[in-house]
């Protein structure tokens, strides 16, 4: 990666000064700059960078990091709390009117990704709230971005409103709500046009559409990648339109998204929702302490737990895991974990929640194996089924029949099998460690992941 | 003696800033005026800063160049070029022993143009086929704008008389197809489509056999916008340029990348990535009309040593310039060169 975390690089400015036993003002100091370096680095915006330094600064030479046995992690902890506070609470509910319909309006800059995210918006409604939502495509100039709102639109079933691109968006607003409430629709999601925060025009525009349909809540949609501009992007939006939301996009790329901190510090508003994927629904609640270890490239352990959660089939891992317990875990059931991380989302993804993986050796390639897995999982259909429950069976021309079967080769398997004996073992030795608490914990097939790899 | 140094700078500075003026004036005027209206943002924001900045200081030490190194941060320049360019200041401040700071702000000048142009053939004029088919492809993150570049880029080589076809390479975001053919209506080229969700390779590998059985000069392929950290799409880009390679040789003649110009430092990783799996040849900053910063070119041209031929500088058909270092730096500063320039 190009850019380290902030545990590193306090890490490294320590290991210069330690030997020396304590720390003075200058060392604290020093370790202050690599906490701007690492904000910036994070493009959070440096006037937002100033003032947050200062506040830690004092924090920390209150004697607090200086008597610390460990000052790397006590600056680390200082600077997380105060992000995750400076991020605000977990506010991700989308307001309702007490008087149906509820006009949300999605505002930002082009290429934001407010289109898609008025379609996942729209699904979440549905799936979360139970509510009925209509689609209105107000993005009259883009050419096709009303094709692209109906082409949602008739992905997730849902109504769409449109006049075409010769009506004006504020005349169009207008209609679709006087259309929710004649068909009864919860709630109105005006997708308005990108538009430059400098462009007079377009911006009034937006305030006109706002005066007519009374938005509940307008959200601000920014893209996480957004630099320093994001600053004067959200107070420009904030100022004419009092938003009352943010929603962050493309948090599924690699960019630490400083720009969440800077919108916070300049709008004040919360952050409600953050895009996470390209599939219709991949919009997340906001988790400011997340966001927090994200800026400062510490990972994010919490989110992998919670997608462990989600992905996995309880029953199926709690049967694994008592089949491991009782050490009559065979090929089959080796297969079916497979599967079961695979559910998760590509290798890479997962990886990178994991703090310090991006800094492993060998790590950092481990997408490549995406297409091991795909032989290992080749591998163990070609075998039959008493092969698969007893891979002793495998004697040499078994193995030729399996290898030619999957498309690899006899060493392969046997790197295999002998990868499955490892994994045997350790879990052996693990769930006798372990003894009978395992059990207790539910979710114990996590705990005997071991990739072949 | 001082002030005599001082006054040679000043020659010097003079002379750096005429040299760009006389420069750009022979230029088109049409053109210029283009960029310093596009740039007008850009350079109300960056230029007063840093005329502020001078004002403010009598003479050139460590909080000047802090300051300077916030003012560049804010540009997005990038932390390691800022901290590499500012070391190289400072240098350069010493050698020549500068006391004005007025006159380090003609040095950023001269070390940006050195960057921009640095390692540079001079023209950042698309590289066409010596003869037959030339294969442009467009990568990019989402949203950053490729399909209206794409128009814009075919309106641009229509108007030079050349014969286009585009590839309509995003079969996965909804409404792109169509998004792409009233850009091609607009320009008034033909669009090769299959529909949505069809295979990207096949669309440009019929767009391919299109191109070369019709004649055409120039074939731009569209293709979907891809986050850099998604290792299958980063595969199908490789397997799309694969195709272009193995269809027409010596092709794709441009692999351009668009960023947009609101991007903070994460524009160098998309670079970065993009690179592994394409050999990208050419930058095109998009939105850079609206953008207060676009300073991540800096970075980019000097880390990653990859030029930037277009920007966007706004949303009508011709509103895709090509890029122009002179332009770009004259438009950063272009009320300070004036000013200079007329004074003398």
């Amino acid at each position: 990666m190009a850019f380290e975390g902030l545990s590193e690089r306090l890490q490294n400015t320590i290991n210069k000064i330690t030997g020396r036993g304590k720390l003075n003002e200058q060392d604290v100091k020093d370790m202050m700059r690599e906490v701007k370096l690492a904000l910036l680095e994070a493009d959070v915006n440096f006037k937002v960078v100033k003032d947050f330094v200062a506040k830690v600064q004092e924090r920390a030479v209150g004697q607090e990091i200086m008597k610390s046995l460990t000052p790397g992690q006590m600056v680390v902890k200082i600077v997380q709390e105060e992000l995750t506070e400076l991020m605000g609470g977990t506010n991700s509910r989308i307001a309702a009117n007490h008087k149906p319909p509820t006009v949300v309006m999605m505002v930002g800059l082009q290429g934001a990704g407010k289109t898609t995210t008025t379609g996942k918006l729209a699904l979440l409604l549905r799936k979360k709230y139970n509510r009925k939502p209509l689609l209105v495509a107000a993005d009259i100039y883009r050419p096709a971005a009303i094709k692209q709102l109906e082409t949602l639109g008739k992905q997730l079933s849902m109504p769409v409103f449109s006049l075409g691109n010769q009506v004006s968006p504020v005349e169009i607003a207008r209609q679709a709500i006087a259309k929710a409430k004649e068909e009864h629709l919860d709630y109105v999601l005006i997708d308005t046009a990108g538009r430059l925060h400098i462009d007079e025009t377009l911006m009034n525009e937006l305030k006109e559409i706002k005066e007519v349909t009374n938005p509940t809540e307008i959200f601000l949609v920014v893209d996480s990648m957004t630099g320093q501009v994001a600053v004067d992007v959200a107070k420009s939006f904030n100022d004419l339109l009092d938003i009352t939301g943010v929603v962050l996009t493309k948090l599924d790329g690699d960019t630490r998204g400083g720009a969440a901190l800077s919108i916070r510090s300049v709008a004040d508003r919360p952050i409600k929702f953050v895009g996470m994927g390209e599939k219709m629904d991949a919009l997340e609640e906001f988790h400011p302490e997340r966001m927090a270890s994200r800026i400062l490239g510490m990972g994010d352990v919490l989110s992998l737990i919670e997608k462990a959660q989600a992905d996995i089939d309880q029953d199926e891992a709690m049967k694994l895991s008592k089949k491991m317990m009782q050490n009559k875990f065979d090929l089959e059931d080796f297969l079916a974990q497979i599967q079961q991380i695979r559910k998760m989302g590509p290798l890479g993804d997962i990886m990178k929640m994991i703090p310090g993986a991006g800094k492993m050796k060998g790590l950092a390639d481990a997408q490549v194996d995406e297409k091991q897995l795909n032989r290992v999982e080749a591998i163990i259909r070609s075998m039959t089924k008493k092969e698969r429950e007893n891979p002793d069976l495998l004697n040499a021309r078994r193995k030729i029949r399996v290898a030619k079967g999957s498309g690899t080769s006899v060493p392969e398997v046997n790197r295999l099998l002998k990868q499955f004996e490892d994994m045997k073992k350790m879990m052996k030795q693990m769930t006798g460690m372990m003894g009978g608490k395992k059990g207790k914990k539910g979710r114990g097939g996590l705990g005997g992941f071991k990739l072949p790899f | 003696m001082v002030a005599l140094l001082n006054y040679i700078n000043r020659v010097n500075n003079l002379n750096f800033f005429k040299r760009l003026k006389d420069k750009i004036t022979s230029q088109t005027t049409e053109v210029t005026e283009k960029f310093k209206t596009g740039l007008a943002r850009t350079r109300n924001q960056f230029a007063s800063q840093m005329n502020d900045l001078v004002a403010r200081y009598r003479t050139v030490d460590e909080d000047f160049f802090d300051e300077l190194e916030d003012l560049m941060i804010q540009a997005d320049i990038g932390l390691e070029t800022v901290m590499k360019l500012i070391d190289e200041l400072k240098m350069e401040v010493k050698r020549r022993n500068v006391k004005e700071p007025s006159a380090v702000q003609s040095i950023i000048s001269e070390k940006l143009v050195e960057i921009y142009q640095a390692g540079d053939e001079g023209t950042p004029d698309i590289k066409f086929a010596s003869e037959g088919l030339t294969v442009i492809l467009f990568v990019g993150v989402n949203g950053v704008g490729k399909t209206t570049t794409i128009g814009k880029l075919a309106h641009n080589l229509k108007s030079e008389g050349k014969s286009v076809l585009l590839a309509a390479g995003d079969t996965f975001r909804a409404g792109a197809i169509e998004q792409l053919e009233v850009w091609g209506e607009r320009a008034g080229v033909e669009v090769v489509k299959q529909s949505e969700g069809s295979d990207p390779a096949a669309v440009i590998y019929d767009a391919l056999q299109a191109a070369k059985s019709r004649g055409v000069d120039v074939l731009i392929c569209d293709t979907a916008g891809r986050l850099q950290n998604k290792v299958n799409l980063m595969n199908e880009l490789e397997k799309i340029n694969r195709i272009i390679e193995r269809e027409v040789p010596g092709a794709p003649h441009e692999v351009l990348l668009v960023l947009d110009a609101t991007t903070g430092q994460n524009a160098l990783v998309q670079t970065k990535m993009f690179k592994e799996v394409t050999n990208i040849t050419g930058i095109v900053l998009s939105k850079l009309d609206g953008t207060a910063k676009g300073g991540i070119v800096i970075a980019i041209r000097r880390e990653q040593g990859i030029p930037v031929k277009y920007v966007g500088l706004g949303e009508k058909m011709d509103d895709l310039q090509k890029f122009d270092s002179e332009q770009f730096v004259y438009g950063l500063f272009s009320d300070l060169v004036d000013k200079e320039a007329d004074f003398e």
